[in-house]
This record gives C-alpha cells, sequence and structure tokens, in this order.
C-alpha cells in the first residue's frame, strides 16, 4: 500500500510538470477532436503524429499519445449522442440510447452521463492500472522465451476472437501481418530477408508507412467512394445539461457495472473499450428489469453503463502493453512502437529502468481524464459545429499531414512510396471484408515472436514438445484454444453475430 | 461465367485467393534462405512456416464460399477507381516531387490534387485549403518541431 502511494506520488511529480500538462491536455484536445469528426479515428490520427514524437522526449511523447486515445473514447461518444453518428467503433452502442435521449430534448443529461460515468471509470482505471501492474510485472519476469512466445499466440487470438467478423479471415490477416513484419534482416544470422536488394527494405518496412497506408489513405478511399451520408444535427436542443435527481438513481448503478465490467475485459487480450461497451450495454438490459425509460428508446442506462465500460476498458487496457511489452489492440500497438522510436525496449523491465516513464504515464491518464470533463461539457457547441466541416476539405488535411509526416520518418521518400501502396492494400481489405487491425498486432508481434520461438527451440534442442511440457506455457496455449474453440461452437457463433448485429 | 455462378460468396473467394498467393509466395520465396533445423532454426524457418499456414488458412477461406450459400452472395460491388487512383496517385507525385521543388509547390500541389478525388471541388476551395495547410504545416513541422524538410525547389536553395 506504501509503495503504491509512493509510486502514484512519483507518477503526479513527473505529471503535474508544466511541460506534461500541456501534453496531456494536447493529447487530450486532440483526441476528442479526432474522435469528434467521424472518419479519421485514434489509429489514424497517432500514427500520423509518430514522426513528429522524434523531437519529444519519450514521457511527454507517451502522455500525449495516450491522451488521443481515451480523449477519441470521449469524442466519439458525443457525436453518437447527437447525431448517431459514432465518431469511434466503441460508442457505437452509446448511440442507440443517447441518440433516442437527444431525440426527446434530453442530449444534455445524455452527456453528462457519459461524461461524469467516464470520468468515474477513468478514475478506478488508473488505480487498478497503479495496483495490478507491479505484480503482474513480476510474473513477468519468470517468463521464458517459451512462455512469451504462447502469450503472444493468445494475445493475438484473444484480439481477434471477441471483434466482429470473420475469425478465419482476421486470424489469416494476422498471420499476413506476422509474414510482413518477416521482411526485415533477420537478427540471428544478419541475412536480408525478402528484401530484393532494395536497400531500404533490409531494416523492415516502417509500421508508420503501414498504418498510415491502411488507415489513413485506405479510409479516405472508402469513405470517398460511399455516397454523402444526411446527417440531422440536434445543436439548438442542447440545453439544460444537468441530470435529474431521478437520472442520477438511474444511472449510478449503471456506472458501476460498466466499471467493473470493462476494467475486467480490458486486461483481457483483445479487450478494450469496444467489446466493454458491448458487453456493458448487453448486461444493463439484462439487469434493469423495470427500466423508467425502456431500453432503445433513451434509458439513461443504456447511456451510463457501456459509456464507463468503455473508457475502463480503454484505461486498463494499457495493462498488459506496459507491463508485457505486448499490445492488446492497434492504438496499444502503436504505443509499443512509439516507445521502440524513444529507444525504450517495452515489457517488463520498463517499470524498473524508466519509472518516470511508468508511473507518469499512469498519473497523467487520471489527470487527463479530468481535463476532459472540464473541455467537453460547455464546449459541446464547438465540437458540434466541427461537424459542420465537410469532408472534402477534411480529408486533403489528412493526406497533407500524413504525406509530410511519412517524408520526415527517415527524411527519404521512400516511406511515402510504401504507404502510398498500402492505401491501395488497404481498400483492397475493405473491399473484401479483410478488417486491418489484426494485421497490424500481427506486423509488430512477428519479429518478437520469432526471436522468442527460436530462442526456445534452440534451449529445447529442437523439441517442439517444451510450449506444452512447460507449465505456464501450456496454460498459455490452452487458454488460446479454448478462445477459438469456445467461439466456434454453433451456438455461441450465432450469438456472437447477433450481439454484434444488434448494435448496428 | 461458369466459375462466377459458382462462387457463392464473392468477398470471402477472392480475400481467401489473396492469402492463398501471398502465403504461397513467402513460403516459396524462403527457399533462397537456409532453413536450418528444428534445433538451430535459420531464418527461412519460421516466415516458411508461417507462408504454408496462410496458404492452408487461404485455401479454407476459398472452398468455403465456394460451398457456404451467403444471401446476397456478399458481393464485392463497384470499386472507387477515382478516389482511389487520385489518392494514391497524388501522394506518390508528393514523394516523387519534394525532393525535387520543395515543401512550398510540393505541398500546395498535393492538397490541391487530392482535393479533385472528392464529388465536389471547387478551385477556390481548394487554392484557400492549400494556402491555409501549407502555412499551418510550416508553423507546425518546421517552426515549431524543427524537422527538416526541403523548403524551396533545389535550384533555388
Amino acid at each position: 500500500m506504501n509503495e503504491l502511494l509512493n509510486h502514484l506520488a512519483l507518477g503526479f511529480a513527473v505529471a503535474f510538470s508544466l511541460q506534461n500538462l500541456a501534453y496531456a491536455f494536447g493529447g487530450a484536445l486532440l483526441g476528442t477532436l479526432i474522435g469528434v469528426l467521424p472518419g479519421l479515428g485514434p489509429v489514424a490520427t497517432i500514427a500520423m503524429l509518430l514522426p513528429s514524437i522524434y523531437a519529444l522526449d519519450a514521457t511527454p511523447a507517451l502522455i500525449m499519445l495516450a491522451g488521443i486515445y481515451y480523449g477519441a473514447q470521449y469524442g466519439g461518444s458525443t457525436t453518437a449522442i447527437l447525431i448517431n453518428v459514432p465518431g469511434e467503433a466503441s460508442s457505437v452502442v452509446t448511440a442507440i440510447d443517447g441518440y433516442a435521449m437527444a431525440r426527446r430534448g434530453r442530449a444534455g443529461p445524455a452527456l453528462a452521463a457519459a461524461g461524469l460515468g467516464s470520468f468515474f471509470a477513468g478514475c478506478v482505471g488508473t488505480l487498478i492500472i497503479a495496483a495490478f501492474a507491479p505484480p503482474l510485472t513480476e510474473l513477468a519476469f519468470k517468463f521464458g522465451p517459451a512462455e512469451y512466445f504462447s502469450l503472444m499466440v493468445l494475445g493475438l487470438i484473444g484480439a481477434v476472437v471477441l471483434a466482429s467478423g470473420s475469425l478465419i479471415k482476421a486470424i489469416a490477416m494476422i498471420v499476413l501481418g506476422l509474414l510482413l513484419g518477416q521482411i526485415n534482416t533477420d537478427v540471428i544470422s544478419g541475412v536480408p530477408r525478402y528484401s530484393f536488394d532494395i536497400p531500404e527494405l533490409t531494416d523492415g518496412i516502417g509500421f508508420v508507412a503501414i498504418a498510415m497506408g491502411v488507415f489513413g489513405f485506405g479510409e479516405i478511399i472508402a469513405n470517398l467512394g460511399r455516397p454523402a451520408a444526411q446527417r440531422e444535427v440536434f445543436t439548438k436542443d442542447v440545453k439544460g445539461l444537468w441530470p435529474t435527481k431521478k437520472d442520477f438513481q438511474d444511472a449510478w448503478p449503471a456506472v458501476l457495472r460498466g466499471t467493473a465490467l470493462g476494467s475486467v475485459l480490458g486486461i483481457l487480450p483483445g479487450g478494450g473499450a469496444l467489446l466493454s461497451s458491448f458487453a456493458s450495454y448487453t448486461l444493463e438490459k439484462k439487469i434493469t428489469r423495470q427500466p423508467s425509460v425502456p431500453f432503445g428508446q433513451g434509458a439513461i442506462q443504456g447511456v451510463a453503463g457501456p459509456e464507463s465500460a468503455n473508457n475502463a476498458g480503454a484505461q486498463t487496457s494499457f495493462i498488459p502493453m506496459l507491463t508485457l511489452g505486448i499490445p492488446p489492440n492497434a492504438v496499444m500497438a502503436l504505443m509499443v512502437g512509439a516507445m521502440t522510436i524513444k529507444g525504450i525496449q517495452p515489457g517488463p523491465q520498463v517499470m524498473t529502468s524508466n519509472p518516470d516513464l511508468f508511473w507518469g504515464l499512469i498519473a497523467s491518464m487520471w489527470i487527463g481524464n479530468a481535463m476532459l470533463i472540464v473541455l467537453n461539457l460547455p464546449l459541446i457547441g464547438i465540437w458540434i459545429k466541427l461537424l459542420t466541416v465537410p469532408y472534402r476539405f477534411l480529408f486533403p488535411a489528412i493526406v497533407c499531414f500524413c504525406g509530410i509526416g511519412l517524408y520526415t520518418l527517415n527524411n527519404n521518400n521512400f516511406d511515402v512510396f510504401v504507404a502510398a501502396g498500402f492505401g491501395v492494400v488497404g481498400y483492397l481489405f475493405h473491399k473484401l471484408g479483410c478488417e486491418p487491425a489484426p494485421l497490424l498486432l500481427g506486423f509488430i508481434l512477428g519479429p518478437m515472436m520469432e526471436e522468442n520461438l527460436r530462442r526456445a527451440l534452440l534451449l529445447s534442442r529442437g523439441d517442439w514438445g517444451t510450449f506444452v511440457a512447460r507449465p505456464l506455457s501450456a496454460t498459455l496455449l490452452i487458454a488460446a484454444g479454448l478462445m477459438i474453440l469456445v467461439v466456434s461452437l454453433p451456438a455461441i457463433r450465432a450469438k456472437r453475430q447477433v450481439a454484434f448485429q444488434d448494435a448496428d | 461465367m461458369k466459375i462466377k455462378s459458382r462462387i457463392k460468396n464473392e468477398k470471402d473467394f477472392w480475400s481467401g485467393l489473396m492469402f492463398v498467393v501471398v502465403g504461397a509466395g513467402f513460403a516459396w520465396g524462403a527457399h533462397n534462405y537456409s532453413f536450418g533445423s528444428a534445433a538451430r532454426p535459420g531464418p527461412a524457418y519460421f516466415p516458411f512456416g508461417l507462408g504454408i499456414l496462410l496458404a492452408l488458412l487461404g485455401a479454407v477461406i476459398l472452398l468455403k464460399a465456394l460451398v457456404v450459400e451467403v444471401e446476397g452472395g456478399d458481393r464485392i460491388g463497384t470499386v472507387a477507381w477515382k478516389p482511389l487512383t487520385i489518392v494514391v496517385g497524388s501522394v506518390a507525385l508528393f514523394g516523387m516531387l519534394l525532393p525535387w521543388l520543395g515543401l512550398f509547390i510540393a505541398l500546395p500541389l498535393l492538397v490541391c490534387t487530392s482535393a479533385l478525388a472528392g464529388d465536389e471541388f471547387h478551385w477556390g476551395e481548394a487554392l484557400a485549403n492549400a494556402v491555409v495547410l501549407t502555412t499551418g504545416s510550416w508553423c507546425i513541422f518546421i517552426w515549431g518541431l524543427n524537422l527538416t524538410i526541403p523548403l524551396l525547389p533545389a535550384f533555388m536553395r
């Protein structure tokens, strides 16, 4: 307990420096902005900003990127409630009851419930990270290469079984990502692989180029290919922000349940914000026997629960990334990349080798959450105005920032061409119904996975049995196998599809 | 025509084919490197295994697409050729021109050419957007972050 307080004290000392406060604020603001704008997500934004963090220290850089991530969760819910356009996938369920509330002229209480619920969940999430990170880190030090390999298998499988869409295609996308990560110079023998004698390829494809190509350019092309959507905006109706006493009574149990659910699901590989919000909505629907307003017609529980859950999940999904160096989702994969850019090897040693960074980042999340509530509730009017910016101004701006970022990665135009190529690939994925996030996870983990696999085989003198003979490794692999099995059971498969269709 | 009518799920058929081709390509490419043995895995060990795995997964997806009936056939639909070529082309053009013509020419050009990809295009708007974005980029990237990017054309530097 004492230790926990000491750690938090160190974290707050770091996070309260003027520079770090400024970057937390900047990140949260930018995150809200891109959360509000549909068609621009945190993955593309963080990828866009990665080149510019070369100029920053590691701590402010990560604080800013984290701010973008949780800021986007807030911003996404604002548009979901006001115009029925979820800015982020995780606020899809918020749109159901949130938009219904807005249509009844209760946009204010809906936004307040989302904001206050998220803030509460964010605080709890931060405490959970602080409490659980050290023991998990200790466990991670007991891991050998075989355990690490199995853990990555579990992480990758977990990341896709809980997502929507075809499971086998998602697994194929992971493998494709792992293969793209094989374009590099082999660490052990020093042989350049799949480089076709192009010198730039011997260092591997930059993951920023892939992320910008697929998530930036690919999405722009896909968006432009769709007919322009009709939007209905409730700007004038946002007044009477404060919820009534009845609202509070209805909302707070949902907030508590959502926070608990989100915190647990966020830690699981593949969990995070998206799954948490879906699960919480389902739970609220089951548990609330007699809602004062039926679900789907503007029940405040349907807003407060999922919003708390997605924020708690977003927060606790930092745990596997910070303690094990294993990213549970695409945003965390980019954070791992950002650490590597700054010369920090992600993994359990970060907590002892860079305590300032580790605890400062955690403390900054709490501060960032507090900033968001100040930022969001009074500024809602401004965010809504932003939505009137037509896409035809927005997308050339995204293209332009990506272009500059790509060039400055290595001061070379090679990455610009690679990203242009991946723009085509990204659009192809979109057309073929292949989810690109698992590819990015595979790409980030590929080299690590190979190294651990080969080391484990070297240690066991070529015996593949080592992965099942070591109890910890076997447990992780069995868990991964069970996940696939459970999800492919016909009964569950049908339910899984219903659960995701419910939200559409 | 004959093959087309047998495809029951268009998206899955073509993505399965893509996985098979890419997986087989990586596995075949691995023969250039030493495979090693299980006790001393070489550089080809992991990519070869992964390539085979991807090709197998692709084959399953592909076969399922030929057998399992899906409502509507999951059609790919029309390809948005215009935004695809314009966005990708303007980015590639930017990559080519930037080292040679510098930011002050290449960036406005990128903004204007990529704007052509939208449904609506007005010269006035595109030029205004170009001016704002170029000034903004200069402020953020050059003045603020001190990044080194060629600003002027090569012959004026």
